[in-house]
């Protein structure tokens, strides 16, 4: 028993027999502090008022003495459990600073750089819930076409992201910013086929904007409808087209559509964490987020991506609950 | 003095004896009120061990001494099914009973020095010392 702490101890102990005010109480208190940081156990702690209390009452009744032997017993499990949470917590921060490595490595594994296109203006915003993101965004590029990636893993931390590593694997595998939005989803979807579980799934959309023609085309391997606005009739309309989700069979027919875009207009691409967001009256309407949209269609790109992300935080009570991405091509 | 005992754990109720043993040996050996309860946790952790996964085995303890330092060593022994990985059984918040905060860890913690001896279909023999301080 540390002499230092029994006779600290035994000084506040003694006071309080004396005058119970609060003040010796607080007295009491405070040392606490100290007994913990020390890693004093409550079964030491009781030991230390046993011999406190039988020095200051000479004939303290011997029963009164033994009671303490007994709560001594009682409160050495007390003090393994706290000895087991206390090595659980440092567990918990050492996992705690790997996640944190790890999405570090996702970061940069995952990283792109949102292309500059004359005529097109693009915005990106893509924000895990975790650390680890379940979204993929990705951009291909070369001088007059540009390709965008959206993919959702269901299911969000670790193993999406792991997932996610190999749909970018499949990405690096194309030869360029050309390629057909059908045959991205193929070579992707045989990849993901060949190496997730079955009780994986994941959502995809991927499209392809030509600046010469102004035209995007698109297809979806059941993916979250983009959004298109249309300056011209001030309207939002769904790009529907259908696939399978990625990785269930090996040979899926993909539909491929396009559209042509006009000054002014956009298309919005997100994952469900954009259309999935509630709050305490309920799921956000798509219309709620179309209005939230259009309020700000002068704005640059980027601008209009993190005013949706923000606003829709604001309604959420600043609760995020699933992984979010959402991209803007506008068409300047 | 005998320095030699043991109790053999067939019956809940030899844990009991298995404790009073230890606590007495504890006592001899000098250590305080403090010790003698985490000794005899150990003890009772180690002995329900044997009753609930082997079915019979025996408590040895020991007083033991090294130069100037006096303890006491906790052999307890089986000839039950073994422990198929010892690394998980050492593991904080693994043990059945859900974060009590005792299981092989505990014992560990409790004692100064620990050790497993295990073989699967052959048995298990823990060495835990306690030394006084």
């Amino acid at each position: 028993m540390p002499q230092e702490f029994k006779r600290q101890y035994k000084e506040i102990l003694e006071q309080y027999t004396l005058r119970q005010t609060e003040h010796n109480l607080y007295e009491g208190q405070n040392f606490s502090k100290q007994l913990i940081q020390k890693n004093i156990s409550p079964e030491e702690v009781i030991s230390i008022h046993k011999a406190s209390l039988e020095e200051i009452i000479p004939d303290l009744p011997e029963d009164v003495s033994h009671s303490f032997d007994l709560l001594i017993e009682v409160m050495i499990r007390y003090g393994l459990a706290l000895k087991e949470h206390q090595t659980l917590i440092k567990k918990q921060e050492n996992i705690k600073m790997e996640m944190e490595l790890a999405a570090n490595v996702q970061q940069t594994l995952l990283k792109t750089k949102v292309p500059e296109m004359s005529g097109l203006d693009i915005g990106m915003i893509s924000v895990p819930v975790k650390e680890m993101n379940g979204d993929y965004a990705h951009f291909l590029s070369d001088e007059t076409s540009v390709g965008i990636a959206v993919a959702d893993v269901i299911g969000k931390g670790i193993p999406a992201a792991l997932c996610m590593s190999m749909i970018k694997y499949g990405m690096d595998s194309l030869s360029g910013a050309k390629t057909d939005p059908i045959i991205v989803l193929d070579v992707v979807n045989r990849i993901v086929e060949k190496s997730v579980s079955d009780s994986m799934f994941i959502s995809m959309f991927y499209g392809r904007y030509e600046t010469t023609e102004s035209m995007f085309t698109y297809a979806s391997a059941g993916h979250e409808p983009p959004l298109f606005y249309s300056a011209k009739n001030n309207e939002f309309t769904e790009l529907q087209a259908k696939g399978l989700l990625l990785g269930v069979i090996p040979n899926v027919k993909y539909e491929q559509h396009s559209i042509v875009l006009e000054k002014g207009d956009f298309i919005v691409i997100m994952t469900d964490g954009v259309t999935e967001c509630r709050s305490k009256e309920g799921f956000i309407e798509q219309k709620k987020v179309m209005e939230i949209i259009e309020s700000v269609k002068e704005e640059s790109a980027q601008s209009m991506v993190e005013y949706v992300f923000h606003k829709l935080e604001e309604l959420q009570d600043f609760e995020q609950r699933d992984d979010f991405t959402l991209v803007i091509f506008k068409k300047m | 003095m005998n320095l030699r005992s043991s109790v053999d754990i067939i019956t809940e109720w030899d844990i009991v004896a298995a404790r009073q043993l230890g606590r007495n040996e504890a006592k001899e050996v000098g250590f305080g009120t403090v010790d003698q309860a985490r000794i005899t946790t150990a003890i009772s952790e180690l002995a329900r061990n044997i009753y609930l996964y082997a079915g019979k085995g025996n408590i040895e303890i020991k007083q033991i001494a090294e130069g100037n330092l006096k303890g006491l060593l906790v052999i307890a022994s089986d000839k039950g099914p073994g422990i198929p990985d010892v690394r998980k059984v050492m593991e904080d918040g693994y043990t059945t009973s859900g974060g009590l905060g005792a299981g092989l860890p505990g014992v560990k913690r409790l004692m100064d020095e620990f050790k497993i001896d295990t073989v699967v279909g052959e048995g298990t023999t823990i060495s835990a010392t306690k030394w006084l301080r």
